[in-house]
């Protein structure tokens, strides 16, 4: 066992997987000589050097593009988008070129692409800077959608990521990026579309992913010891592919169901997912599916401000206790 | 501005193209006037649906381009892009059937006209967002270039493109790369309905913009197959020798509306007809036979292509509907559509 960060888990995971396969290949902007910008990816250039670590310019739709086509002719690119806000600016080449040309062209063509970002709030960037765009993603057919929680699953997920034939959208928590955890030695390598029950309860199930899992497991802690209430936390862990199972299993034991979602109010993935329990288990809840979210709004920057909008842990508290009374 | 004389600052070809090549050439560029005439009369009887975008003018582009390219090579094309798909030997019946929505169809049915696509035979895609395939066009000069392969990625496109983002971050980075990829804009005066001048603060809408990525300023007559293959062969030939990418503007005129919908109303008759006397196929043929070429063995081509023309028209109609069980199919690489267990 080591102690890494989330953040170093990001650099230890793309090593791994250019160790293993010539194939990969990893650009962005200020990724190479500089380390990035959360110096996640230090020691890349050193170690594989120019050819396959580059630095681009502030040019997303030029990475997405030199990735696809990359991929479309044998390599296995990995790209950076250095924040997820800035897929606004490149999101024709995700949401229309990659997500729909293996469909239109009748299985011809294949994307074995990751796009690596950095998403959400907490450290205080302002609106432009911070948002949680997992709906964006999960909202166009032919994208897959990975969301880790910790660095031994950013390792796994990102290896099962690289090695998917389908373009795969890694979303890094970049509140989380400090973090640390153990993890254990040699290969990690995971599977999309395998929740993990992080806290075993039988009050209420919590669906939750990204930056939201440790919220919600230390909310659970609180909700255990306070109030006698005793929540199943879920780590979901890829949106697409997503592990309903998983879920309908947890709600049918537990009768009730909490989202807590980084995303804004509309759309986000927990109505999915509060749509997939409502039809197919109604009859096993015993209340109401409460979804937690950030509000309908865009993110303010200062810190109280901000700590208003993302569930916290306290929120999470009130409104599990509130809805269990 | 106009671009009467603009052809005149064009390349000025020295490579001697054999009898052989230029009866080729014609024999292509008949192929890909018919099998559009066609598609054309189609549409008008209902059986192509949706919409197409015709070359039909500008044939002598991708034609040249198509046997300049190598057996690897690869061709990003737009939604424009029946005769770029044809030019690199796709069969017409399977394109005839994609553009009449039918099982035997090059992709059985699932893209259609704008998304024309044969991965065999090199042609990587037709794109019909305007400016995405620039970038996808690097991404495999990239690939090429990082496995040593020598392939080349040719990247056609419009006029209008010039003025989206795409065109300068794709231009900018095949530059710094130095990648293997040939681009190849075909300057038809129009955007869509709106003139390019209109638009466009500078003459050239490639030519004159290249110089901002260091490359060098190129104008060819599109409508001249040998110029456009002399060039084609010259700049292919630098890509492959790892001197990095070029950036070619060829002139030449959409001789209908920009899709189906569009009669073209907006040019102004004396420009349409001076274009249809730079014909590239009338004046090939004029060309041809000057220099000595039999007029029975040209009229012997026309009438092959013909007879290929209907074959895959009959072909295409004889195939049934695509089953509704591709609907659910590839979106992913498992071949299916599932999004959760």
């Amino acid at each position: 066992m080591a102690q890494l960060s989330y953040r170093e888990a990001v650099g230890a995971a793309i090593a791994q997987e250019m160790r293993r396969d010539e194939s990969v290949v990893f650009l962005g902007e200020d990724v190479a000589a500089a380390g990035g910008v959360f110096k996640a990816t230090s020691g890349l250039l050193e170690e594989f050097g120019p050819r396959r670590v580059l630095d681009t310019p502030i040019s997303e739709q030029a990475i997405l593009g030199t990735v696809m086509g990359a991929a479309m002719t044998g390599l296995r690119p990995i790209a950076e988008i250095m924040y997820s806000d800035f897929f606004a600016v490149c999101w024709d080449l995700v949401a229309n070129q990659m997500a729909k040309t293996r469909y239109m062209t009748n299985g011809q063509v294949s994307l074995p692409l990751v796009i690596r970002t950095g998403n959400g709030g907490g450290l205080r960037f302002g609106a432009q800077h911070s948002q949680s765009i997992e709906n964006w993603a999960m909202a166009v057919p032919g994208l897959k959608v990975v969301m880790p929680s910790t660095p031994e699953d950013l390792i796994g997920l990102f290896a099962a990521s690289v090695r998917d034939n389908d373009p795969v959208l890694f979303l890094e928590s970049k509140s989380l990026y400090a973090s640390k955890d153990e993890i254990p030695e040699g290969e990690i390598v995971h599977r999309l579309g395998e929740a993990k029950i992080k806290r075993v309860g039988s009050d209420a199930t919590i669906v939750t992913i990204g930056a939201m899992v440790p919220r919600a497991l230390e909310a659970a802690e609180l909700l255990s010891s306070g109030q006698g209430i005793d929540c199943e936390v879920i780590d979901i862990r890829s949106l697409v592919p997503l592990d309903a199972k998983a879920i309908l299993e947890s709600v049918a034991k537990t009768s009730r169901l909490f989202t807590v979602e980084e995303n804004p109010r509309l759309c986000g993935w927990g109505a999915e997912v509060a749509s997939i329990v409502a039809d197919e288990i109604f009859y096993d809840l015993d209340g109401p599916i409460v979804r937690i979210t950030t509000p309908h709004i865009p993110l303010p920057a200062a810190a109280e401000l901000e700590d208003e909008t993302i569930p916290s842990v306290a929120k999470i508290v009130d409104v599990i206790k509130g809805r269990m009374g | 501005m106009t671009l009467a004389n603009a052809a005149h600052e064009g390349f000025q070809h020295n490579l001697v193209i054999d009898r052989d090549l230029q009866i080729k050439l014609y024999r292509r560029m008949v192929e890909l006037r018919q099998f559009e005439k066609r598609a054309y009369d189609l549409f008008l009887q209902g059986l192509v649906k949706g919409t197409s975008h015709l070359s039909l003018g500008q044939e002598a582009i991708s034609a040249a381009f198509g046997e300049a390219m190598q057996q690897g090579d690869w061709t990003f094309a737009t939604y424009r892009g029946h005769a770029h798909t044809l030019s690199r030997g796709v069969p017409m019946a399977p394109v005839m059937a994609e553009l009449m929505g039918r099982a035997d169809g090059l992709m059985a049915g699932k893209g259609g006209s704008m998304h024309l696509t044969s991965v065999e035979h090199g042609m990587m895609g037709s794109y019909a967002i305007v400016g995405a395939h620039l970038p996808i066009a690097i991404g495999a000069a990239f690939s090429s270039k990082y496995r040593n392969s020598h392939q080349v990625a040719v990247c056609f496109f419009g006029d209008g493109t010039t003025n989206i983002g795409a065109f300068h971050e794709a231009l900018n980075l095949a530059a710094i790369w130095k990648l293997p990829v040939v681009f190849v804009c075909e300057n038809n005066l129009y955007m869509e309905y709106t003139s390019i001048y209109d638009v466009t603060a500078v003459e050239h809408p490639a030519a004159d913009r290249a110089s901002a990525y260091g490359l060098e300023r190129l104008i060819v007559d599109g409508n001249d197959p040998d110029a456009v293959y002399s060039m084609a062969i010259d700049r292919l030939s630098r890509a492959r020798n790892g001197e990095g990418p070029s950036l070619i503007e060829a002139l030449t005129y959409r001789q209908t509306g920009h899709s189906r919908a569009d009669p073209g109303k907006y040019r102004p008759d004396e420009e349409v007809a001076r274009w249809l006397e730079k014909d590239p196929i009338t004046t090939y043929r004029a060309r041809l036979v000057v220099n000595g070429a039999s007029g029975a063995l040209l009229d012997q081509i026309d009438g092959e292509v013909m007879a290929e023309v209907d074959r895959a028209t009959e072909q295409a109609k004889a195939s049934g509907p695509p089953p509704v069980e591709l609907v659910m199919k590839d979106v992913w690489s498992d071949g299916g559509s599932g999004w959760r267990n």
